[in-house]
Formats: C-alpha cells, sequence, structure tokens
C-alpha cells in the first residue's frame, strides 16, 4: 500500500454522551427560547423578497465614495435607504426601503437612482419586490418550512416508531430555531436563499439524525437487555467517525463555497456552514436524549407490539 | 453482495458511460456540437439568468384598471340599450361608491322595461374549471325604486382577467420576439400573472419599457378652449391629459367617439426620421377601417390641432395641415432613436387588454452573471479538489475508489442536467458542491461499517460484503430524508431556488445509485484481483 490512511477519530470511544446530554439539553433550551426572544423583540433583517422593497447591485469604475453617492441617493427622498460597500472596494449594494404608492413607485424609485448616480457605472444587479409578492413570498417559505418537518415526521414515523419521530422533529426545530436566532444576532440579511438553506440544513441535519437511529435500532434489538441510555452511548461512539468524516467533507466544500463562491451566495453558504454544526450537534444532544426521555423501545412502544417484535427480528 | 455477473457489471458500466455522454456536450464548443449526429446527446446545461444575465419579469393585471375599462364600456353599453328602447328620461349614470355602476331611471313607468332590457347586457361567462359548463353572470343587477345598480362579479371579472392574459401573452410575445434576444420564455402564473424571462439583454430597461407600458394610441382632437392655469377644470366633453415629456403641461382634449380614431386599427409601425428636422419619428400606416375613419377626421378638421394619445399621456399636439386620405402618417415627440424604435415595437404589436404591472423584477447585469459563473466554477473545483485530498487521506486506496465514483457522480450530475434541460443557476453550483460534500457520505458510510466487521473479527471479504449490506438501508434512509426537504423545495422556489432544489435532487440519486453500484463493483473487482488478506483501511 502507498501510505496508511490517517485516522482523525480514534476507534473505540467511549465518551459518555448522555451524562453531557442532560447538560447539552438545558444549553439548548436556553438558546432556543434565546433565539425566540431575539426573534420577536429585534426581529429579522429581512431582506426585500420578504419585505419587498429594490436592491441594486453597481460597480464603480473608481473606488467607490460611499458618502457621496449616499448624499446623492439620500437626497431623493425614497425613505429609508441603505448604502454598502462589499467585496471590491468599488462594489456597493444599495437598498431602498418598500415605496408607498404600490408597484409603480417602485419602478419610480430605480429611474431616480440610476439619474442621480453618476455615468458609467455598471448596474450589475437590480431587484424589485412588490409588496404583495413580497408577502407570497414570506408565507410561502413559511409553509415550505412546515411542510418540510411534516413530510420528516412522517417518513421517520414509518421507517422507526413514533419516538424517533419526536427526536428527529425535536433536533429540526432546535435547528431552525438556532439558525434563526443567530441571524437576528448577526443582521446578516434574510431572504428566500436562506429558506433554502433552511430546508437543506433541516436535510442534513436529518440525515446524521437517521444514521445514528438507525445504528440505535440495530442495536436495540441486539443488546435487549442493556439500559436505554448505554445503547445510545453506544451507538453514538460507533457513528462518531462517521459523523465527523462527513461533518468535516461537507465543510470543506462549503468552505470553499464561501470563500470562493462570491457576494450573491455568500448569505446561503453561511448558514449552511452553521447549519452542519448545529445539525451535527443536534443529533447527538437533542434527537437521541429525547428517545431516552420517550423510552424508545423496539416492539414494546406501539400497540400492536408482537408484530414489531417479529419485524425487528433480524 | 460482491458477485457481479458480466451482464450485471456491464449494464452498470453502460449507465456510466452514457451520464458520461450526456456530459459530453458541454465540453464541446458549439460548432463542434453541431456535428453531432441527431441520434447522440447535444444539448449542453441550460444556464439560468443569474448566470447568464437577464431579467425576470413578473407582470400582474391592474385589477383597477381593468375594473374602469369594464365599467366605461358598460356605461356606453347602457346608455345605448336605453336609447334602443327609447327611454330618454335617467340621470346619474355612473360609477357607484363599490366600484359597480349605477343608473336612475327618472319615469317610475319605465323601470320595469329598462330593467328587463338591461338585464339582456349581463352575459353569462363559464367559470367551471376545464370548461365544465358552469356559468355565471357578469354582473349582478339590482333594483332600489328608481335605482339600477350593476355590480361585477367575482366570476365575470375573474373570466376578463383570464381572457386579458390570454391576449396579452401573444402580444408581449410579439414585442419581445421584435427585440431579437434568443430564448425568452413567456408564461402564464397563477389567475392573473404572466412571468417574463429574457435572457442575455445588453440594456435591460429596454424591456421594462417594452412592457410597461399598454401602449394604446389614439388620435383624439384638442378642445376649443385650453387650460390658461394649472388645476382649471376642464370643459364638459373635454379631460384633461397630461403631457408625456412634461407631466406639468396639461391639454384638453375631446372626449366623444366622434372625435377620436382608434390606434387599434394599425397595421404596421416604423421608426424614421423626419425628412426636414431629421429628428426620430415612427411611421404608422392604418387598415382600410382605420385609414377611412382616420380620412373622415382630418378632412373634417383641416386648420384644428389634434393630439396623439398614448397611454392616456399626449405624445404631440400637431395642427391637421391637410386631410390625410392614404392612412399613414407619422408621430413625432422629441424620441430619442432608442424611444422611436421600442414605441414602433409597441405600436406594431398591439395594445395590451389591460394595464399589467410589474410586481417583481429581478435583473442581473451580464458582468455579473460572467463573475458568477467564475466563481461558482473556482469554489466547484476547490471544493471538489478539498474532498478528494481529505478522502485521500482519510482512506489512502478506498478513499481512490471513493474519488472515482465521485468523478463518475458529478459527471452523471452534471449529464442528467443537460438532458432534462434543467436549469443551472448560482444556488444550482451550490448544490453541485454540496453533492459532493454530502456524497461521500455514502462511502464513509460503507467503509466505516466495512472496518467495524473486520475489526469484530470477520474476514476482508465477509466484512465487505456485510458493510455494504447493512449500510445500505441506512443510506437509502438517510438520502430519502433529504430528498424531502429537495422536493418541497423545488415546490415553492422560483429561478435560481428552484435551479437548487433540482441539482440536490438529482444529486442523491446519482449518488445512491454510484454508491450502491459503482463503488461496490470498484470494489468488488479489487478483491478479485488483489486477493487481499487484509483491508486498508
Amino acid at each position: 500500500m502507498m501510505f496508511k490512511p490517517i485516522r482523525f477519530i480514534p476507534d473505540d470511544t467511549t465518551i459518555p454522551f448522555m451524562r453531557f446530554a442532560r447538560f447539552g439539553f438545558y444549553i439548548s433550551m436556553v438558546l432556543c427560547v434565546v433565539s425566540i426572544g431575539l426573534f420577536f423583540v429585534r426581529g429579522l433583517n429581512y431582506g426585500i423578497d420578504f419585505k419587498g422593497g429594490t436592491l441594486i447591485e453597481i460597480k464603480t469604475q473608481a473606488p467607490a465614495n460611499l458618502s457621496d453617492l449616499r448624499k446623492r441617493i439620500g437626497s431623493l427622498g425614497l425613505g429609508d435607504t441603505e448604502l454598502q460597500s462589499f467585496g471590491q472596494p468599488n462594489d456597493v449594494l444599495i437598498r431602498i426601503e418598500a415605496q408607498n404608492g404600490g408597484d409603480a413607485a417602485q419602478q419610480a424609485a430605480v429611474d431616480k437612482v440610476k439619474a442621480a448616480l453618476p455615468k458609467g457605472i455598471d448596474y450589475r444587479r437590480i431587484e424589485v419586490v412588490g409588496p404583495k409578492v413580497s408577502g407570497e413570498l414570506a408565507r410561502d417559505g413559511t409553509i415550505a418550512v412546515v411542510v418540510a418537518i411534516i413530510g420528516v415526521l412522517i417518513y421517520v414515523w414509518f421507517r422507526f416508531e413514533w419516538q424517533f419521530a419526536f427526536g428527529a422533529v425535536a433536533s429540526l426545530i432546535h435547528d431552525v430555531t438556532l439558525t434563526i436566532g443567530l441571524f437576528s444576532i448577526l443582521r446578516i440579511s434574510f431572504d428566500l436563499s436562506i429558506i433554502a438553506a433552511i430546508l437543506t440544513i433541516v436535510g442534513y441535519s436529518l440525515n446524521d439524525t437517521v444514521v445514528v437511529f438507525d445504528r440505535f435500532r440495530e442495536n436495540l434489538r441486539r443488546y435487549k437487555q442493556k439500559p436505554l441510555d448505554e445503547i445510545i452511548d453506544l451507538s453514538l461512539n460507533q457513528t462518531l467517525p462517521r459523523t465527523i468524516m462527513t461533518s468535516l467533507s461537507t465543510m470543506v466544500a462549503l468552505l470553499a463555497l464561501y470563500i470562493f463562491g462570491g457576494e450573491v451566495i455568500a448569505g446561503f453558504t453561511f448558514a449552511m456552514i452553521w447549519g452542519v454544526v448545529v445539525g451535527t450537534y443536534s443529533s447527538i444532544f437533542i434527537a437521541a436524549p429525547v428517545l431516552i426521555f420517550l423510552g424508545a423501545r423496539i416492539g414494546t412502544t406501539t400497540d400492536d407490539g408482537k408484530a414489531e417484535a417479529a419485524k425487528a427480528r433480524p | 453482495m460482491l458477485h457481479f455477473s458480466k451482464w450485471k457489471a456491464g449494464t452498470i458500466l453502460a449507465i456510466v458511460f452514457f451520464g458520461f455522454l450526456l456530459a459530453l456536450p458541454n465540453v464541446l464548443s458549439p460548432k463542434v456540437r453541431a456535428y453531432i449526429p441527431p441520434f447522440l446527446p447535444s444539448t449542453p446545461v441550460t444556464l439560468g439568468l443569474d448566470l447568464r444575465g437577464g431579467s425576470y419579469v413578473l407582470l400582474e393585471v391592474d385589477k383597477k384598471d381593468l375594473t374602469d375599462q369594464l365599467a366605461r364600456q358598460l356605461i356606453g353599453d347602457i346608455r345605448q340599450t336605453l336609447r334602443e328602447n327609447k327611454i330618454r328620461r335617467y340621470s346619474g349614470l355612473g360609477r357607484s361608491a363599490d366600484g359597480g355602476v349605477n343608473v336612475r331611471i327618472t319615469e317610475t313607468a319605465d323601470i320595469e322595461k329598462a330593467y328587463t332590457a338591461l338585464k339582456t347586457l349581463s352575459r353569462p361567462v363559464s367559470t367551471g374549471f376545464f370548461g365544465s359548463g358552469t356559468q355565471s353572470p357578469e354582473f349582478a343587477l339590482t333594483r332600489d325604486g328608481n335605482l339600477i345598480h350593476f355590480a361585477f362579479t367575482e366570476a365575470g371579472l375573474n373570466a376578463r382577467i383570464g381572457k386579458a392574459i390570454e391576449q396579452s401573452l401573444v402580444i408581449i410575445g410579439k414585442r419581445i420576439n421584435a427585440l431579437g434576444t434568443t430564448e425568452p420564455t413567456i408564461q402564464r402564473q397563477g389567475v392573473d400573472r404572466i412571468v417574463v424571462q429574457v435572457p442575455g439583454l445588453q440594456d435591460p430597461d429596454q424591456i421594462k419599457r417594452i412592457l410597461g407600458q399598454t401602449a394604446k394610441l389614439e388620435f383624439r382632437l384638442l378642445c376649443n378652449s385650453q387650460p390658461t392655469a394649472a388645476n382649471q377644470q376642464p370643459p364638459a366633453e373635454c379631460e384633461a391629459l397630461p403631457d408625456q415629456k412634461d407631466p406639468k403641461r396639461i391639454y384638453w382634449v375631446q372626449t366623444s367617439s366622434a372625435a377620436s380614431v382608434d390606434g387599434a386599427d394599425l397595421t404596421d409601425a416604423q421608426p424614421g426620421f423626419d425628412s426636414r428636422t431629421n429628428q426620430p419619428i415612427v411611421n404608422f400606416r392604418f387598415n382600410q377601417n382605420g385609414a377611412v375613419r382616420f380620412g373622415r377626421l382630418t378632412q373634417a378638421n383641416v386648420g384644428r390641432p389634434f393630439a396623439i394619445v398614448l397611454d392616456n399621456k399626449v405624445v404631440s399636439a400637431p395642427r391637421i395641415n391637410e386631410p390625410i386620405l392614404g392612412g399613414s402618417g407619422q408621430i413625432s415627440g422629441h424620441f430619442s432613436v432608442q424611444e422611436a424604435k421600442d414605441l414602433a415595437i409597441v405600436l406594431r404589436s398591439g395594445a395590451l387588454p389591460a394595464k399589467l404591472n410589474i410586481v417583481e423584477e429581478r435583473t442581473v447585469g451580464p458582468s455579473l452573471g460572467s463573475d458568477s459563473i467564475r466563481s461558482g466554477l473556482i469554489a466547484c473545483i476547490i471544493g471538489v479538489i478539498g474532498v478528494f485530498v481529505y478522502m485521500l487521506i482519510s482512506y489512502a486506496l478506498f478513499g481512490i475508489f471513493a474519488n472515482i465514483a465521485l468523478i463518475a457522480n458529478l459527471i452523471m450530475l452534471v449529464g442528467v442536467l443537460s438532458t432534462l434541460q434543467a436549469t443551472l443557476t448560482l444556488p444550482g453550483i451550490a448544490g453541485i458542491v454540496l453533492t459532493m460534500g454530502m456524497a461521500v457520505d455514502s462511502n464513509v458510510l460503507v467503509f466505516e461499517r466495512i472496518r467495524e466487521e473486520v475489526r469484530n473479527g470477520r474476514t476482508p471479504l465477509n466484512a465487505i460484503e456485510t458493510g455494504f449490506k447493512t449500510a445500505f438501508a441506512t443510506i437509502l434512509d438517510a438520502n430519502l430524508t433529504t430528498l424531502i426537504a429537495a422536493v418541497v423545495l423545488f415546490g415553492m422556489g422560483s429561478g435560481p431556488i428552484r435551479g437548487f432544489a433540482v441539482t440536490l435532487a438529482i444529486g442523491i440519486i446519482t449518488t445512491v445509485f454510484t454508491a450502491y453500484t459503482l463503488t461496490r463493483l470498484i470494489i468488488a473487482w479489487w478483491v478479485q484481483w488483489t486477493r487481499p488478506k487484509m483491508i486498508p483501511l
């Protein structure tokens, strides 16, 4: 063989995850409550997708003179406007709040900005979202996340037992809540692509949870007499090398996207990176403890216990 | 598990090869692609608007404008019906507070007759889906003493909106095609919306100029008196219309149909230059009907000024120097060359049946598009290399196996995307990179399981077999759940987000396929050739 593989995680770890689980569970509860509080008190920095308004990305020939640009646009009376440089010094993002007076006023605002800015500017991106459409997008986004979670609930219920479904959904809600909390703290623009990221996080986190569950179910059948928390610890330790491997490889891909993928998808990749971290954490410290809490047992938990037990035999 | 019959191995390789074939057009230049025989795939991936640059515009029928139009029409119809039935004494014919139309019949004796006659105005519209034949009236008529009230019904309005959308689709198609861009798409969305997507425009404002106007053209006589100060009330049978370039300048224009000619009878409009002033103008020609009416109007009013009115704004108000009998004329209005061109396009394509509002617009300039392609590609290459190196370090020989499967996976993903003509967007590229990161998961699951089985004391061959068998259920479960998220995403998303959902979903399918077949086949061959005593994991 050319060279030996390098192990990042030693074999046969016996980390007593469930001893930390109580601790982790409480921390998560606090973080979730804080996130929900932040969402209601501080709110999210909604992008134009959900709030309506205009976004213009420009590239100036020389490094942008932000204060001059701000003065030009500020005098137009378009309400709340926001200028922000990003990437290179000649890249500027202009945000204009939704205008009173319907869709025509929105379009007029873009024309006004264009007339006020100096010549020779490259308009790289213009997005205008009317109030009606933004309301619909917000509604559709919320529905999508809820539908995805319900879909998952049903799938896991069919494939496993109801306790597993609850565990999976608890960890998903945890991930979504913490993601929203983070976006509330950091004031990163929350737009349609973040909803896409949240749904992908749901998929990823679940992927992780299902792998742990699969192993847990297998061990449940093998060690019928062992206490539940020991079986869970065993399962988590057995799957730990895979968990770390996959998280790291996904992280490698995401970091490449975050660093080289450009400004347009930076918010999206940032949310995903966060999602991989919380998704991995939640399968260990949320989904698994919920199983103990609900007392998951193959065959003893459902009414038709005999049928389940028969099915469970390998 | 590790035994592959010859035809089974052949099938797997054939599928992978076929995937390569589907992906091949992407690396060929358009010239070379032209030589591909028709039985072979020749379509590359379709790039989304965010990558090639272009405009996405969502238009919505202006309901208020449409009801106003309907009400105007209805008022005319009511007037005519009452005249036909010789009911001359009525008052208050006009809009009611709730948006409908009112008329008060003066003579109580006439009411019954008027009501019966007016009732025939409400034509039934079919409201059932797929023409199932449910009919409901266009207006609801109610009577309160001498007052007859017309209310527009939901069904009547929706039928009108549907018709307006259908006509608009055709007209917008004509307008956009006149721009000479490639592959525009114009689709109806929902009840009252139209999505227009035009890739690769150099001047995105043009599309808004062209879609934003109804292009209702009228030639109308000016009133004898004109305003002398701001905010004056126009005299009877006149209305105040602003100048197109200078909204503060107001013209009083006659409202009677006898004093106007509609632009609906135009057959052609072309941009040109005035031979004397060299100003850009638009030359137009009427059809037979329009030519006769226009001739009659100009003949009767030589020496008087008339207004050329576009979407209720006065473009210019020239004097009629001589009767225009040939049915052709010109419009001048201090246009720029581009404005004259655009005006000619919209006039040629015909007026939209109702005003369309731009409710959402997303435009990506060509420079950002190409930047996004570049940064997306760089991120993709670096991401894949990163994952490669990581797998190689972690699994050595088996890492190479996984990487071969990963390349095959990537190429097949691109191949399927090309064949399905799915649109590749920037989030879609992110989806590909993410798939690469997550695709190794299936290999990791198998490899870790094999390691475990070896350490549990199984022979190499046995360990590999058990590893694949037990890991596969997990792989399927794990990927199906992500597929649920991808499907939901596809259902809700539009444009770029949908592109992400598509690559994610296809990526999951190709991942499960390569993990279960290709990786297994490669390892089976390796086992056959080397008869390993131990597994290098």
